[in-house]
């Protein structure tokens, strides 16, 4: 099975060297091969499973309570403006 | 040699003034500066918190305190948020990354009164069994350091087994607190999925991801467990149902218990371990369990390979959503710092959730969970647990996983099927190779039945002598 390693690279945000690429991809088709495996199962009449725990449109009540500081948050940031976290640009003039 | 006891032995000692807490956390850092050179089981140790830990514990115990874990030392995880101290989950994308808040495990373990000594070493971000993926490189299994801890949650299975500390906490999606605990000769409990919160733990798969204890005896599991289990605000999916004391009922009769196994489901492991498993049902029978192959009771279930299937799908699809958080603004370092396993990883599943492949893949995956989860449900209605050896070998040798992308699917076949359904189930030692390496075996119920499980394991241990034995070091 054939993987377009570019195309899902950029999907993911991730940047691959030439050498991950041609790795990757190949790793990737052995671990697809295994997971086409799958398709030797009947599933035709078969619902979905997504979640175990039968728990279905859990509501919290709707208190206000204290979140972290504007300090805290902060804090872990590499690059911080007036207290605000400074993102790459997603618009150019 | 104090660092060796049990929570159990622990607690009682401490209750008698035989020794301070100060004292035995001092000497499970000892013992970790003896060993750790060897194992490096930790990421981070904790040693002057861990110290003031203690000290406070002491005053507790002095006011006649008795919470259910004061003044014991444990490792964590270093996936689980601790306020104050990195948390990297072994990754070199969150390495410097310091939490403002706490897990809700961490925040229940120090309500409980733990003593906290470090953070453990793991595959990068959960990815892996072997530990290897780790940016901080890789566990030695205590038993022969040539050989892989096993994982992810292998520093915790390693410091564990070595006497590092008394009890430690490991986090499991399929296989990865039972597989290093099998590998490593220790107990390790994977609860019902929602039992435990996932509240502050760095998330891989959030369907399946299920925190829980890893200790050196079934009844240590239990009084961790008895602290972590309940529902949390912060996690939605934890589970409401009512909580027990499953510290009670361990010693029951398992006469008249009725045990599944499957001749099936076992087929291909190595002969070490098939030995081991033989006896280990022999030891139920002795007791007075009936052991079933469900094949007789008319129950079919799907070969395991098929949840390999199933769980790469949906364990890959996760972790691509689950990990596109991360991208160095708010913490942690950008994307680039990811490792190949991550990479692969969130690339697989960008693949099965993409246009076009959602179907054939996602979709598909979802729906043999379905039966999966039907056959499990069918199989409890007539059998009270379902053993089965945890791993299909011994502890593999270092550097068996590199370049293998799907060594750790290979490893967990035998825990992949009950993570995929949610279930709980609980490794304990059963023997050793012929090289001399822990073989474990695993115990499974039904959902939230970890009251059985911890049953069936503790009265196997009791029968047993497999769980006195320790590494040489």
């Amino acid at each position: 099975m054939k993987i377009n390693i570019k195309h899902v690279a950029k999907l993911a945000n991730l940047t691959l060297t030439k050498e991950e690429e041609k790795r990757f991809e190949k790793q990737l088709e052995v671990t697809l091969d295994t997971i086409n495996k799958l398709n030797e199962v009947n599933t035709d009449n078969t619902e979905i499973t997504s979640q175990v725990t039968g728990l279905e449109n859990v509501m919290d009540d709707d208190i206000p309570q204290p979140s972290l500081s504007q300090k805290k948050a902060l804090a872990n940031a590499k690059n911080t403006y007036n207290g605000l976290f400074v993102v790459k640009a997603i618009l150019e003039e | 040699m104090i660092y060796k006891l049990t929570i159990k032995k622990a607690k009682e000692w401490l209750a008698n003034k035989e020794f301070s807490s100060a004292e035995l956390t001092k000497a499970c850092l000892d013992r970790i500066k003896e060993t750790d050179e060897t194992l490096r089981a930790f990421v981070t140790i904790t040693e002057a918190h861990a110290l003031e830990d203690a000290r406070r514990a002491d005053e507790l115990i002095a006011n006649g305190d008795d919470k259910p874990l004061l003044g014991i030392p444990f490792v964590i995880k270093d996936n689980f948020s601790t306020v104050g101290v990195q948390t990297s989950a072994s990754s070199n994308v969150l390495r410097g990354y310091v939490p403002p808040f706490d897990a809700t495990v961490v925040a229940k373990l120090k309500e409980a009164g733990m003593v906290m000594l470090g953070k453990t070493n793991m595959d990068a971000f959960a990815h892996g069994s072997s530990t290897e993926t780790s940016d901080f490189g890789t566990t030695k299994n205590p038993w022969n350091p040539e050989f892989l801890p096993g994982g992810s949650s292998g520093g915790t299975g390693a410091s564990v087994a070595a006497d590092q500390a008394i009890a430690g906490i490991g986090s499991e999606t399929a296989g990865s607190i039972r597989q290093p605990a099998a590998w490593c000769g220790i107990v390790g409990l994977k609860p019902t999925y929602g039992r435990v919160s996932r509240y502050g733990v760095v998330a891989m798969a959030s369907s399946t991801d299920s925190p829980g204890p890893m200790t050196k005896i079934v009844e240590d599991s239990a009084l961790v467990l008895n602290v972590l289990a309940g529902k949390d605000p912060h996690d939605a999916t934890s589970s409401p149902k009512p909580t027990k004391d499953y510290t009670k009922g361990l010693n029951k009769s398992i006469k008249g218990r009725k045990i599944g196994i499957s001749a099936k489901y076992i087929e291909g492991i190595e002969k070490d371990v098939l030995k081991a498993f033989e006896e280990a049902r022999r030891v139920f029978e002795k007791l007075g369990a009936s052991v079933v192959d469900i094949a007789d009771l008319g129950i079919d279930i799907l070969d395991p390979q098929y949840s390999i299937g199933v769980y790469t799908i949906l364990q890959r699809a996760e972790v691509s959503s689950n990990l596109a958080r991360f991208d160095g603004i708010r913490y942690g370092n950008d994307r680039s710092a990811f490792g190949d396993e991550a990479k692969r990883r969130i690339m697989l599943g960008t693949y099965t959730l993409s246009a076009g492949y959602y179907d054939a893949f996602y979709k598909k995956a979802l729906k043999v969970r379905t039966i999966i989860v039907n056959e499990f449900h069918k199989m409890f209605e007539e059998v009270d647990a379902f053993i089965a050896p945890t791993s299909p070998s011994p502890a593999m040798p270092l550097g068996s996983s590199k370049n293998h992308p799907m060594f750790g699917e290979m490893a967990d076949v035998l825990v992949e099927p009950s993570s995929i359904a949610g279930l709980p189930g609980i490794n304990v030692p059963a023997g050793f190779s012929s090289n001399k390496l822990p073989i474990g075996l695993q115990v499974m119920g039904t959902q939230f039945a970890e009251d059985t499980i911890l049953n069936l394991a503790h009265e196997f241990e009791a029968n047993t002598e497999w769980h006195l034995r320790k590494p040489e070091l």
